[in-house]
């Protein structure tokens, strides 16, 4: 028992588990799942499937925190890469053509690939720190996605583009597919290859991965393109499940949402550990807090403030200066004088040349 | 970590390089304003400049309250919605419980160093980055923004819409905004300069660790400063009453990276310890002349204002990056 209580995954499905079961209060039918027409229903399936933005958006920044770095320029991503694809859908004659469908998405997704490098340029390369480096884009993104969309809504109607985000494949809804195999390959890739470990070993002392032979900049680069393309792909879901692209708020606030996520799922700002399925379950803990509040009829309003609470709640109890101070009273004191974490985080960020 | 290396490349820095920004950030003023002007006719009418700063007061006034806490190397991201929180807070008190404004007054200027001195504390005292802290005071203020109300609340109160009133001077007009947004800079810029409260946020910006080994108050100069920026965001956000006499949940939003970009224009290191509130100044003028110079010309939509600022913005941190020396 105090094996599964110590697992750091613990208190997050724990919140979690008590979240979907007080929906069972309100809903008694919460739980139920169906197959209706050929399609899975049911309100499980309906966070995992309104979730799977988040999660893609989570998965990607979960590599940039690991690095010991942060991507604030994923919301913006996730509007102009809507924006963009909807452009040129709307642009061609024939909305339905799958062809057309499919240069969009290239299109766009190119587009998330090059801006997550531009990140990655200015964090790896130039050496800018991480929160200001993607600031920028941060900023310009929305000007960018509202440039495409000429400041307009535009509104498609292409059913080959809607099944990204609201169709269904073998009965189960496509983003939830394109979400799972996203986390398949990011499992994959950093579980049962050294990838994962060299991602850790640059976020923990990335001079000192350099000197051990790992391309530190390399694996910082990596990183930042990959949170863009998944950025990028939730700008899709989010688009398509809606058919229209809005540059002002597709995808507000999503940074901070992913951050929250990442930060819920246990792996540390700081950079160094990270943990894929932490994420995920950080991911779903939001959007199941989001329906929930919908559900049982408290005011959507107050979801911000939830929100502030977790944050809080999680941050302190990740932060070792609080457990030495709450948990052990005045018996120990830490080791390190109180020299601000902002000077020792950055310094460590910074990936020399 | 400071070694002797790193102390003497500090010392032998050329003292005129912290002032390096400064006069970019002034050239470019000056370029921008003198192609409005040779551009349009009307842009040399210095009313037009007064308007800039009856349009920016309260973001200058927010500003000030960021450079405060980025000279420390933090940064605050919760300005915007506490400023949409004293908005809310003063609209609903004046005009749904009919308070006085006197008591409103005061009561709306609290929330902020309420606020402030509560992240501060935690970022202090729990060792928590202040990005994630002031973010979820972000969420918290928004949050009770949206409690209070999710519609526009008209404000009537007759010394509120007295003080948005414009004050004639000759055949120029400011506003009372920009009298006190004057006022807050130079009383930021004395006590940055000339008090031991402002050298200690120097200091501690500019190394926390030897700040500590000098025995330089850290506790109370960090929770203070993210006090200060929570005061100066409040008086924004009063100042953005007067300017706009409405509350609305859905005020300033991006304020804070507005206040983040014209701090970072105006040649503040965003790593802390060497900047100035005059820069910060000249960081909003920038970013408000922008916008003028988007509206004169007509053809540029809106939107290239938030291109141009993150373009400059790009410009200002790698001039940054080119003029502090690497570290070890």
């Amino acid at each position: 028992m105090n094996t599964v209580v110590k697992h750091r995954l613990f208190w997050p499905v724990a919140m979690l588990v008590v979240l979907l079961l007080s929906n069972l209060i309100f809903t008694p039918t919460f739980f139920n799942v169906e197959v209706r027409d050929g399609h899975l229903y049911g309100s499980l399936v309906d966070i995992v499937r309104f979730g799977a933005p988040l999660i893609m958006v989570a998965l990607g920044m979960t590599l940039v925190i690991a690095t010991g770095g942060i991507d604030l320029s994923v919301g913006s991503v996730v509007a102009i890469c809507g924006a963009l694809a909807c452009w040129r859908i709307s642009e061609q004659g024939d909305q339905n053509s799958v062809g057309g469908v499919l240069v969009a998405v290239a299109l766009a997704l190119g587009l998330a690939l090059l801006l997550g490098a531009w990140n990655g340029f200015l964090v790896a390369v130039v050496g800018i720190q991480p929160i200001i480096a993607t600031l920028i884009l941060m900023v310009a993104g929305r000007g960018l996605a509202q440039l495409i969309t000429d400041g307009q809504i535009i509104t498609i109607n292409s059913s080959p583009y809607k099944r990204i985000g609201g169709g269904y494949l073998w009965t189960v809804p496509v983003a939830i597919l394109i979400a799972l195999a996203v986390m398949a390959l990011a499992v994959l890739l950093t579980r049962r290859t050294a990838l994962g470990m060299l991602i850790e070993s640059v976020g923990g002392n990335a001079e000192a991965s350099r000197l051990a032979g790992i391309h530190s900049r390399r694996i910082t680069l990596m990183a930042y393109i990959v949170a863009g393309l998944c950025a990028g792909i939730a700008g899709l879901m989010i688009s398509s499940n809606v058919s229209s692209a809005d540059g002002n708020n597709a995808g507000l606030w999503y940074e901070l949402d992913a951050i929250l996520a990442v930060v819920i799922g246990g792996t540390s700002l700081a950079g160094g550990r990270f943990s894929i399925a932490g994420t995920v379950v950080g991911a779903l803990l939001i959007q199941t807090l989001t329906t929930t509040i919908y559900t049982t009829g408290i005011p959507p309003e107050t979801t911000l403030l939830f929100k502030a609470l977790v944050v809080t709640i999680v941050c302190l109890v990740q932060s070792p200066a609080f457990r030495a101070k709450v948990f052990q009273g005045r018996r120990r004191r830490p080791a390190a004088p109180p020299a601000g974490p902002t000077a020792a985080t950055t310094e460590k960020v910074e990936v020399p040349a | 970590m400071t070694t002797f290396a790193d102390v003497r490349s500090r010392l032998a820095r050329p003292q005129q390089r912290k002032y390096l920004p400064l006069y970019a950030t002034l050239a470019l003023l000056a370029l921008m304003y003198g192609s409005g002007v040779v551009q349009y006719e009307a842009f040399s009418d210095p009313q037009v400049v007064l308007n800039v700063f009856i349009d920016n007061g309260f973001l200058l006034v927010v500003a000030v309250g960021m450079t405060f806490v980025i000279l420390t190397g933090g940064i605050d991201l919760s300005v915007g919605s506490v400023v949409a929180l004293t908005t809310m807070v003063s609209a609903a008190l004046l005009e749904q419980a009919h308070w006085p404004a006197f008591v409103v007054l005061p009561i709306a200027l609290l929330i902020g160093p309420t606020l402030g001195f509560a992240m501060g504390c935690i970022i202090h005292y729990f060792e928590i980055q202040p990005f994630i802290v002031t973010l979820a005071g972000m969420f918290l203020a928004r949050g009770l923004c949206y409690s209070i109300g999710t519609e526009s609340i008209r404000i009537n109160d007759p010394f509120w819409t007295s003080m948005g009133d414009a004050i004639h001077i000759g055949e120029y007009r400011i506003s009372a905004s920009v009298i006190i947004a004057l006022v807050v800079v130079l009383v930021a810029a004395y006590v940055l300069a000339f008090t031991r409260f402002g050298r200690n946020t120097y200091a501690i910006g500019g190394n926390p660790r030897s700040a500590h080994l000098m025995g330089l108050p850290i506790a109370r100069t960090r929770i203070g400063v993210y006090t200060i920026s929570g005061f100066c965001s409040a008086l924004g956000g009063v100042l953005f009453t007067f300017y706009l006499p409405s509350g609305n949940s859905l005020h300033a939003i991006g304020m804070e990276l507005d206040a983040i970009a014209a701090v970072v224009i105006g040649g503040t290191l965003l790593t802390g310890g060497s900047g100035f509130v005059l820069g910060t100044v000249l960081g909003v003028l920038v970013l408000g002349l922008i916008q003028t110079l988007i509206n004169f010309d007509g053809r540029l939509s809106s939107w290239w204002t938030r291109i141009v600022i993150g373009v400059l913005l790009f410009a200002f941190i790698l001039l940054q990056r080119l003029i502090t020396p690497r570290k070890r």
